[in-house]
């Protein structure tokens, strides 16, 4: 699905994010991005979602070299592949209905389509009948749910994640990351940065271990990913989940 | 084939009504640029207005290039009537009318109020003439000066009366009057474009983060471009709308003037108004201006907006 040779990113202040990367990720996989704050995470996930080019080596994403793709076709790729935000990127100016909405409503997707399926997103992160609301009247979590609801409503097999839990406390973290495994469940790639060791121990799958712009780790904690398929119940199903981060 | 049909339009419809819902969401800034474009727009076409009644008023200033070819007395009407038949069938001659020197005499005698003393002479002193008038596309100086070569050359035409510089004079200022017509149309035109180039540039500022995340998700530079091709495009309809009522209004209160002025003159000219057709173009100029001023606007200002995580 995914494989980086050599890559590396210079930004135009000099900061050298990342020197020379290689590693490769299979269709359906789980991994997590972990390291300190400039490790390089965020790069990799920038480079993924063309946000950013590399300085060297080659990105291929589902068999695509990105370094290749004409800036026409940009829009389109960007369209099969899912973000989540650590800052969620909503607009707090729209409903929740409007910012789900939203990479359908790019893509052209028939009205009656997009209600479909806005409401099935909302559903599976358990924010289903909260569609008129602003996204100022909901909790930190809500809001990352939102974010996740648009990442995935355009059923993309490839979701990546940048420090999706960093704003949450640890119960709203689990959450959240249930609802990443639940798209793994059904064949989608995940991809999540973050700096919370406790959450990827906790939470095992795979682990790519960035430090200073080098990869010092690549494990797979196997057991840890069977216990959580086995407990991780629908999200929607869990009595007060709405936990209010203000109080 | 036909849902890719609809899912284009659907695209345009959700773009069309987002950029009306817009303008009808800040009702007070969407008026301001109107008045301004509006304004823009009604000058030249006041103008174009001005003109074209002047030269409706004037009878398009045809028979200011009239001239008279007198004959020598006694040539025969025969002859007379024969040129004025030869005259007719050449190009660049809308009229030729006959007048003897019997009808010559009658008329003086009215005009003059010297008709008592004038039946006092023996011989009619008048030749006959002929009264020649130019078709509007041959009334140049040159066109004319050629016409009136034709009649000088036959031994029977005393004289051809004709006041070349007078047309001279009359085609400079209906030059003039063109050339700043154009002026006056072009510069306001590019002040439409840069009004509606500016406030498109302003909202696109405005929306920036809108933009930013519509990218991320995978929206198109057309996707984005959309919404503000329409505001640019309503902002010239709008434009042009209020353009036709000031000029209309303008026109309104001109006419009465314009009534009696013309009943001194014994005449009941009435002003000629827009039309469907000046309305059209009208409407259709500031479109175009419209529709061109944010093209040129998000051409400049979308492009420098990418996203960054």
């Amino acid at each position: 699905m995914i494989v980086f040779e050599n890559v590396a990113k210079r930004y135009p202040n000099g900061r050298e994010a990342l020197a020379g990367v290689s590693f490769a990720i299979q269709p359906g996989e789980f991994v997590f991005l972990t390291g300190r704050s400039g490790a390089g995470k965020s790069s990799v996930l920038k480079l993924i979602a063309l946000l950013e080019r590399p300085t060297r080596g080659t990105v291929t994403v589902g068999g695509q070299n990105t370094g290749k793709l004409k800036s026409g076709k940009i829009p389109a790729y960007r369209r099969a592949i899912g973000v989540v935000f650590q800052d969620h990127k909503l607009l707090l100016d729209r409903p929740i209905y409007d910012n789900v909405a939203l990479p359908l409503v790019v893509a052209g997707t028939p009205l009656r389509e997009v209600d479909r399926r806005v409401r099935a997103a909302l559903d599976q992160v358990g924010l289903l009948g909260r569609e008129h609301s602003s996204p100022t009247e909901l909790s930190v979590g809500e809001q990352q749910r939102v974010g996740i609801a648009r990442a995935v409503i355009s059923k993309p097999r490839l979701l990546i994640a940048d420090e999706p839990t960093g704003n949450l406390d640890p119960g709203l973290a689990i959450e959240v990351m249930r609802v990443f495994k639940r798209f793994q469940d059904v064949g989608v790639t995940v991809i999540v940065a973050s700096h919370d060791p406790h959450l990827v121990e906790q939470f095992g799958q795979r682990e790519i271990v960035l430090d200073a712009g080098h990869i010092t780790a690549d494990t797979l904690h196997a057991r840890a990913a069977a216990r959580m398929t086995a407990v991780a119940p629908k999200l929607a199903d869990l009595p007060n989940i709405n936990i209010d981060l203000h109080t | 084939m036909s849902g890719a049909v609809s899912s284009y339009g659907t695209r345009h419809l959700q773009a069309l009504f987002g950029a009306l819902g817009r303008l009808s969401r800040a009702p007070l800034a969407t008026l301001l640029t109107l008045i301004v474009i509006g304004v823009a727009l009604a000058l030249p076409a006041g103008l174009a207005l001005v003109v074209n009644n002047l030269r409706l008023a004037t009878g398009d200033l045809s028979n200011a290039v009239d001239f008279t070819v007198h004959f020598k007395l006694g040539t025969p009407i025969g002859r007379v009537e024969q040129l004025a038949k030869n005259a007719r069938e050449r190009p660049g001659i809308e009229s030729v009318t006959v007048t003897t020197s019997d009808q010559a005499l009658a008329e003086f005698k009215e005009a003059s109020g010297f008709g008592d003393a004038l039946t006092a002479l023996e011989d009619n002193p008048l030749p006959h003439h002929l009264t020649v008038r130019p078709a509007k596309n041959a009334s140049g100086p040159t066109e004319v000066e050629t016409l009136r070569r034709y009649f000088a050359a036959f031994p029977e035409v005393e004289i051809v009366q004709l006041d070349l510089d007078w047309v001279r004079r009359l085609h400079s200022l209906l030059d003039l009057l063109k050339r700043s017509l154009w002026v006056v149309m072009t510069v306001l035109g590019l002040g439409v474009l840069a009004v509606i180039g500016n406030t498109i540039r302003l909202e696109i500022q405005h929306r920036r983060a809108e933009i930013e995340v519509t990218k991320l998700v995978g929206g198109s530079n057309a996707f984005v471009r959309r919404p503000f091709l329409y505001t640019g495009l309503f902002y010239g309809l709008g434009g042009a709308l209020l353009a036709g009522l000031i000029v209309m209004g303008g026109l309104a209160y001109l006419d009465q003037a314009v009534r009696e002025l013309s009943a001194q003159y014994g005449g009941s000219y009435r002003m000629a108004g827009l039309g469907p057709e000046g309305a059209g173009v009208l409407a259709g100029v500031g479109a175009v201006l419209g529709w061109l001023g944010a093209l040129i606007s998000t051409g400049r200002h979308l492009r420098q907006i990418e996203p960054r995580a």
